[in-house]
């Protein structure tokens, strides 16, 4: 198939960025959307042009790193899929394809379609962990109970594999799907629960810090997170958040 | 334990947690009003007596005083707080995208709450400086010891007396609309924000919402309608 790829081209965290546009002809639909990336990316290299940069490590959809705004959506066309995983026969032929950045405030743009997502790792450093000992000499795990029920909804959770998605589909850029996964899935085992006052607290604070907008409830980042992330992780930590302030000393 | 570092006054969920709670004592706020409106479906002389002594119970009801005093707070404070918010949500995203296709993860709606708030403010000034200012402090007929609101209400929206009044009813039911808009988001979404979010509950909670959203609005709508309608 033929494709008009109109791609965001932009030298640095201060310069004024554009699209770019480029033709693509014989792409195959078996091929991924970074496969295409890395056709394009090639042709640039031998013409002795610049390439795109953008980011990409696992390519199956688990490390999150992958972040393209592609159409209008994040990740693209698809559901449930990262852009890693998501195939070009997902277009028509002869399809304008825009491919631009996730775009945040609190993700600033480093090159082309790269972003910073640092503050992603500041908010788990605020709180998103249990202080435990690694020691060699911890409890098995599994001599805890754990109600089937809370161990599928903590991991869940746990699936948010932190690629930024909700925040860039977000009207609002608001990290709120994020950070309420990260927090649910230490508050709903006991492990977690133990700090999970203090946690949400800080949390919720450093997400503020780093300049996320506030949420709105418009559901679009559960639409379009890859991990289906649900917004009664959102709901959970606006009632951990009210109840931990209520009663922090 | 640590407090929130921000103060939990001005934590982004805080400021959601506002706005749920002053939006959802706005909807009672509705309730009542509506009840008091379908009142002046009753154009004749008892419906007349009936709804000033109504409307005179109204404003002197120390009760009814607290209640309209916590919804000129609510307002107050959904709207300044609705600003603050929305100023925040703009800055950030300091540059927008190229194309963004928002219609195929959210309702208009939950993406617009801004924009329909903003016109129910200019309804909201608008429709006190028509009844609540004309009651309080506008020159009004007395009738039968009581001010005479039934025909303030009458003639505002009879084509016969008030010139504007196609006009006045068209902006009333734009109103009404945007309001069922704004509700259609905002009841089950206020519940989100303040952690009600529960499998058995939540799908009551928004079929509640839905439905509130069609009959409150075409409840306000419809009286001007056949006001409008019968005195043509
Ligand atoms: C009849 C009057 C009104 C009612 C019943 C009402 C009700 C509501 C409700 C229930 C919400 C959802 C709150 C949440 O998501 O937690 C909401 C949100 C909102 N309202 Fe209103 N509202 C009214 C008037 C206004 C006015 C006059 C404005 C502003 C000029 C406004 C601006 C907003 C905004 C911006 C939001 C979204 C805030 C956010 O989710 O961050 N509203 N409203
Ligand atoms: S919640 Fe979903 S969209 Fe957001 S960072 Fe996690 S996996 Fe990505
Ligand atoms: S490259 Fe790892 S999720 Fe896409």
């Amino acid at each position: 198939m033929n494709i008009t790829l109109k791609v965001w081209r932009q030298k640095g965290p201060s310069s004024v960025g554009a699209m770019e546009t480029h033709q693509m002809t014989e792409v195959s639909g078996d091929m991924s959307f970074l496969e295409m990336m890395d056709v394009l990316n090639d042709r640039l290299v031998r013409e002795g042009k610049e390439p795109f940069a953008f980011d990409h490590d696992c390519r199956e959809g688990i490390c999150g790193t992958c972040s393209m705004f592609i159409n209008g959506e994040a990740h693209g066309p698809g559901r449930n899929v990262t852009t890693c995983q998501l195939h070009m026969r997902s277009f028509k032929d002869g399809e304008t394809i825009h491919v631009e950045p996730w775009r945040s405030a609190a993700f600033p743009i480093i090159k082309d379609l790269t972003v910073d997502r640092s503050s992603f790792d500041r908010i788990i450093q605020a709180g998103g962990y249990v202080s435990v000992n690694t020691s060699g000499a911890t409890q098995d795990a599994n001599s805890i109970p754990i109600p089937k029920h809370d161990a599928d909804e903590a991991f869940d959770s746990a699936t948010c594999i932190g690629c930024g998605a909700c925040v860039a589909t977000c009207k609002n850029s608001s990290a709120m799907l994020f950070v309420s996964a990260k927090v649910s899935q230490l508050s709903l085992l006991p492990q977690g629960k133990a700090e999970s006052n203090e946690r949400v607290l800080r949390m919720v604070d450093q997400m503020d810090l780093e300049g996320f907008g506030n949420c709105t409830n418009t559901g679009a980042c559960e639409v379009e997170c890859p991990k289906g992330i649900s917004l009664t992780n959102i709901a959970r930590m606006n009632r951990e958040f009210l109840s931990s302030n209520l009663t922090s000393k | 334990m640590t407090m929130s570092k921000t103060g939990i006054l001005k934590s982004s969920l805080s400021k959601k947690y506002v706005m749920a709670f002053t939006g959802l004592f706005l909807c009672i706020f509705l309730v009542g009003h509506l009840i008091g409106n379908v009142q002046l479906f009753s154009t004749g002389p008892e419906g007349q007596a009936a709804f000033n002594s109504y409307a005179e119970f109204m404003t002197s009801n120390p009760l009814i005083k607290l209640m309209s005093y916590l919804t000129y707070a609510s307002v107050l404070f959904h709207v300044v707080d609705g600003f603050v918010l929305t100023i925040k949500n703009r800055k950030a995203r300091p540059v927008n995208y190229v194309v963004e296709k928002g219609n195929l993860n959210s309702s208009w709606a939950s993406r617009n709450m801004a924009l329909l708030g903003t016109i129910l403010l200019v309804f909201i000034v608008t429709h006190m400086q028509h009844f609540w200012w004309t009651m309080h402090f506008g020159d009004i007929i007395m009738v039968d010891g009581v001010k005479d609101l039934h025909t303030v209400v009458m003639d505002f929206f009879n084509p016969t007396v008030n010139r504007l009044a196609a006009v006045m009813t068209g902006l009333y039911v734009f109103a009404m609309i945007s309001m069922g808009f704004h509700l259609n988001h905002g009841f089950q979404s206020a519940f989100q924000s303040l952690g009600l979010n529960h499998p058995k509950y939540t799908p009551m909670i928004q079929f509640v919402g839905k439905a509130f959203s069609v009959i409150v609005p075409a409840g306000f709508a419809s009286l001007p309608i056949y006001l409008f309608l019968i005195q043509s």
